[in-house]
C-alpha cells in the first residue's frame, strides 16, 4: 500500500504543482488572481482533443501546438481583458472569472456536456513493487517533472527570470530600473497560463475530458497557492504535493471515505492557516503591510 | 379626420382577425414539450426520440380527432438539470406558460423531475417521464390520485428492478467466472459513486451477496466525478476481488473503465455504469472498456419485433445508437394511441385511454401499472444486459433466463486478462 500511496501522490502532486506554480508566478508578478487559470488548462485539453480526433494530428504534435495555443490565446485575453483594468484588483479577479465562465461555455456549445476522451500516448503498464502503474503515468509524470525543472531554469538561470522575480519583489522599483513592468506582465501571463497546458496535455490521456474539468483543479490550486503562502513558488510546489498526498492517503486508508479525498486536503489547508495565517512559506501580512 | 378614424379602425379590424386567425391556426397541432438537459446526451436522447416518433405519425397526416387529422409539433424545452434544478423548474413553467405545450415528455434527474412534476400536475398535463427511475414519482399516483395521475413513466425500468437486473447480472457472471476459472468462492468489490442513488444498492449489495454465496472484499465510493481511481483499483487488486460490482452514473464510469482496463486488474466489471451504454464509451476510454457489462435498455436484438428497425433508423439518422431516454418515441406513440382512442384531447380522458396501454414497444411489451408505471418482467420489459466486445456493445443478457433469449444476444465473455491471471 505504501508504494501506491508514494507513486499516485507524486503523479498527482506534479500535476497540481504545474498549476499551481503558474497560477503563483502571475499572482507573484502581476498581483492577477487568474480564476481562468485551469479553464485555460482545460481549453489545452480540449485543443489536443480536436487535433486527435478532428485533424488526425499525431499528439506530438497537437500537444506542443495546443501548449502554445493557450499561451498566445492568454496573452491577447490580457491585453484586451485584464490590461485595461489591472489597477483594480477586484475588477480582474471578477473579469477572469467571466473569462472562465466564457470557456466553459463555449465548450459546452461546441461539444455539448458529453465526456470525451484521448487514447493514451503509450499503453500498458509496469509493476513496481507490486504496484501496477500505467506507461501513461510515468510519462505524465516524467512531462510534468521536466516542465518544473524547466519552469526552474528560467526562473534562476535566464534574465527573463531575473526580471520576473525582481518585478515580483517589487513592482516600482523595477519599473525604475527599467524594466517595462507591464511586458513583464504580459510575458508572465502566457508562460503561467503555458505551464496550465502544459498540465492539461498531461492529464489528457488519463483523465475524462467535459466542459466542467477545470473546477476541481480550480479548487485544489487556490488551496495549494493558500497553504504554500501567496506568490511563493516553492510554497506551491511544497503545497501541491502535501495535498495530492492527503487525497491519496484518504483513498487508500478509508475507501468508504473516498469521496471526501477533496474534503480532508482543504481541512488541511485550514489547519496549517490556523497555526500559520500566511501559508507555509508566505510572507506574513503584519510585514507585507 | 373621419377618415383617419376609418383607417385605424380598419387597420385593428384586420389585426384582430389576423390574431384569431393565427390562434385558430395555433390550434391545429398537438404541442408537445420536449423537456430535458438538451446539451447534454440523456437531452439529445429525449429530443431524438421524439423527433424519430413524431415525424413518422406525421408522416401518416398526424392524430386523429374526431374528423381532424392534427399533426404533432414538438417544442425543445432544455432544462439545464444537470447543473442547476431551479433552472429545470423554470424551464417547466416556460413550456406551459410561454409555449402552451399540450403534453410533456422527458425528464431526467430525479431532484428535478419531482419539483417539474407537480409543476406539471398543478396545471393538470399530461407528463410521461423518460429519464428518472426513481419509484417515489409513481407512487405518488398511487398516493394522490386524483392530482397525480397524469404522470406516466414509459423508460426506464423504476430503480428497485433496475436493481433487480443489476443483481442477475451480477449472478450469471459469477456464476460464469466459477465454472469456467473453477474458483470456488466469488469475492466481490463493491465500487459506487458517492450518490444518493447508490446508497440503497451498496446496502442490499452488502446484505444479500454473502446470501448468493460471495463475499465482499470491500466497499469504495469515489466521486461521480472523480478523474483518477486509480488508488482505487490498486486497493481492489490487493484485496483478492474477482468481480468489480459497479454502480456509476457519471463521468467516473469511463475514468474507473480506462484504467480498469488499462492496468488489467483481474477482476470482472459488472453492474451499472450509465457511460458504457453510449455510444461514445469506446472513443471516450480509448478502447480500454473492453469488456465492461452495464445493464441498458436497447440493444441491436430482437426484444420485439419493432427493435431492430427502430434500432436501426435511430443509429442511421442520429448517427449512434440510442439510449434509454430515446423512450420518448414509445412515450409519443402512447400519448398518440391514447388521444386516438379518447377521441378527444381531454386529459382526463386521455389518461383513462393510457391506463389501458398494452403496446409492442421498442423496448417490450408497454404495459402500465396502477401506479402509472412501466411493468418489468418476462413478457413486459425486462432491460438488458450489455457488454463491450471489441467496438462493439453486445446484448448479454437476457439468454436462456426464465425461457427467455432475445434473438442477437451473445455470451459473456470475461476479460481475457481476468483468465490469464486465474489459470496461469
Amino acid at each position: 500500500m505504501i508504494q501506491n500511496i508514494i507513486i499516485n501522490g507524486l503523479i498527482n502532486g506534479s500535476i497540481y504543482a504545474l498549476l499551481a506554480i503558474g497560477f503563483s508566478l502571475i499572482f507573484g508578478v502581476a498581483r492577477i488572481v487568474n480564476i481562468a487559470h485551469t479553464a485555460f488548462y482545460m481549453l489545452a485539453a480540449y485543443f489536443i482533443y480536436v487535433g486527435f480526433h478532428y485533424l488526425g494530428m499525431s499528439p506530438y504534435i497537437s500537444m506542443p501546438l495546443s501548449v502554445l495555443a493557450v499561451g498566445l490565446l492568454s496573452i491577447i485575453c490580457y491585453k484586451i481583458f485584464i490590461q485595461p483594468i489591472r489597477e483594480h484588483e477586484a475588477a480582474v479577479l471578477i473579469a477572469t472569472i467571466a473569462l472562465a465562465m466564457v470557456i466553459q461555455e463555449a465548450l459546452l456549445i461546441a461539444f455539448g456536456g458529453h465526456y470525451l476522451g484521448v487514447p493514451p500516448l503509450v499503453s500498458g503498464y509496469a509493476t513496481i513493487a507490486g504496484v501496477k502503474v500505467t506507461y501513461q503515468h510515468f510519462l505524465a509524470l516524467s512531462v510534468a517533472v521536466l516542465a518544473l525543472f524547466g519552469v526552474w531554469i528560467l526562473l534562476m538561470k535566464t534574465k527573463l527570470g531575473l526580471a520576473l522575480r525582481s518585478t515580483a519583489q517589487d513592482r516600482e522599483v523595477a519599473n525604475l530600473m527599467g524594466m517595462n513592468e507591464a511586458r513583464v506582465a504580459m510575458v508572465t501571463m502566457g508562460i503561467s497560463v503555458m505551464m496550465a497546458g502544459i498540465a492539461g496535455a498531461v492529464v489528457v490521456p488519463l483523465y475524462v475530458l467535459d466542459p466542467h474539468m477545470w473546477m476541481h483543479p480550480l479548487i485544489m490550486m487556490l488551496a495549494i497557492v493558500v497553504l504554500g503562502g501567496l506568490g511563493s513558488i516553492k510554497g506551491s510546489f511544497v503545497g501541491a504535493y502535501i495535498m495530492a498526498f492527503a487525497e491519496v492517503l484518504v483513498v487508500f486508508l478509508i475507501p468508504m471515505g473516498a469521496f471526501l479525498k477533496g474534503s480532508v486536503a482543504l481541512s488541511i489547508m485550514i489547519l496549517v492557516l490556523l497555526i500559520r495565517p500566511e501559508g507555509l512559506f508566505g510572507v506574513a501580512f503584519e510585514e507585507e503591510r | 379626420m373621419k377618415k383617419s378614424i376609418f383607417g385605424w379602425s380598419v387597420l385593428m379590424a384586420v389585426c384582430f382577425v389576423m390574431t384569431i386567425g393565427s390562434l385558430a391556426w395555433g390550434a391545429d397541432d398537438i404541442k408537445i414539450g420536449v423537456i430535458g438537459p438538451m446539451q447534454f446526451t440523456q437531452g439529445e436522447g429525449h429530443w431524438n426520440g421524439a423527433t424519430l416518433a413524431a415525424e413518422e405519425i406525421n408522416k401518416k397526416g398526424g392524430i386523429q380527432v374526431g374528423n381532424t387529422w392534427l399533426p404533432i409539433k414538438l417544442v425543445k424545452v432544455d432544462s439545464n438539470e444537470f447543473l442547476s434544478v431551479p433552472d429545470a423548474t423554470n424551464a417547466m413553467e416556460l413550456a406551459i406558460s410561454r409555449h402552451k405545450v399540450n403534453f410533456l415528455i422527458g425528464g431526467f434527474r430525479t431532484e428535478a423531475v419531482l419539483v417539474m412534476q407537480d409543476i406539471a400536475m398543478d396545471n393538470k398535463k399530461i407528463f410521461i417521464g423518460c429519464g428518472a427511475a426513481h419509484p417515489k414519482l409513481c407512487s405518488r399516483v398511487k398516493e394522490n390520485y386524483d392530482r397525480y395521475k397524469y404522470w406516466f413513466r414509459v423508460t426506464p425500468i423504476n430503480s428497485r428492478y433496475l436493481v433487480k437486473v443489476d443483481f442477475i447480472l451480477l449472478g450469471m457472471v459469477a456464476k460464469i467466472m466459477a465454472m469456467e476459472l473453477k474458483i470456488p468462492k466469488i469475492k466481490v468489490a463493491i465500487v459506487a459513486e458517492k450518490a444518493v442513488w447508490c446508497d440503497p444498492i451498496v446496502g442490499i449489495a452488502q446484505k444479500n451477496l454473502p446470501k448468493m454465496g460471495m463475499e465482499v472484499v470491500g466497499v469504495w465510493r469515489p466521486s461521480p466525478v472523480a478523474t483518477d481511481v486509480t488508488a482505487e483499483l490498486s486497493a481492489i487488486q490487493s484485496s483478492g476481488a474477482h468481480i468489480i460490482f459497479t454502480s456509476f452514473s457519471s463521468s467516473v464510469g469511463i475514468t474507473f473503465a480506462k484504467q480498469w482496463g488499462e492496468l488489467q486488474v483481474p477482476a470482472a466489471a459488472v453492474g451499472i455504469n450509465v457511460e458504457a451504454q453510449k455510444d461514445g464509451f469506446w472513443a471516450a476510454t480509448g478502447g480500454k472498456g473492453n469488456y465492461t457489462l452495464t445493464i441498458n435498455t436497447y440493444a441491436r436484438v430482437r426484444i420485439t419485433d419493432v427493435t431492430i428497425a427502430f434500432f436501426d433508423k435511430y443509429s442511421k439518422r442520429f448517427k449512434g445508437a440510442p439510449n434509454y431516454t430515446a423512450g420518448t418515441y414509445e412515450a409519443v406513440y402512447v400519448l398518440a394511441d391514447a388521444i386516438e382512442k379518447a377521441d378527444s384531447l381531454d386529459p382526463d380522458k386521455i389518461v383513462k385511454a393510457m391506463e389501458k396501454t398494452k403496446r409492442l414497444g421498442t423496448a417490450g411489451t408497454l404495459v402500465f401499472d396502477k401506479t402509472h408505471d412501466v411493468t418489468w418482467g418476462p413478457g413486459f420489459v425486462t432491460a438488458v444486459g450489455t457488454q463491450w466486445q471489441n467496438g462493439a456493445n453486445k446484448c448479454v443478457w437476457p439468454l436462456n433466463w426464465q425461457n427467455i433469449t432475445y434473438e442477437g444476444a451473445v455470451p459473456y465473455v470475461i476479460p481475457p486478462w481476468v483468465v490469464a491471471h486465474y489459470k496461469k
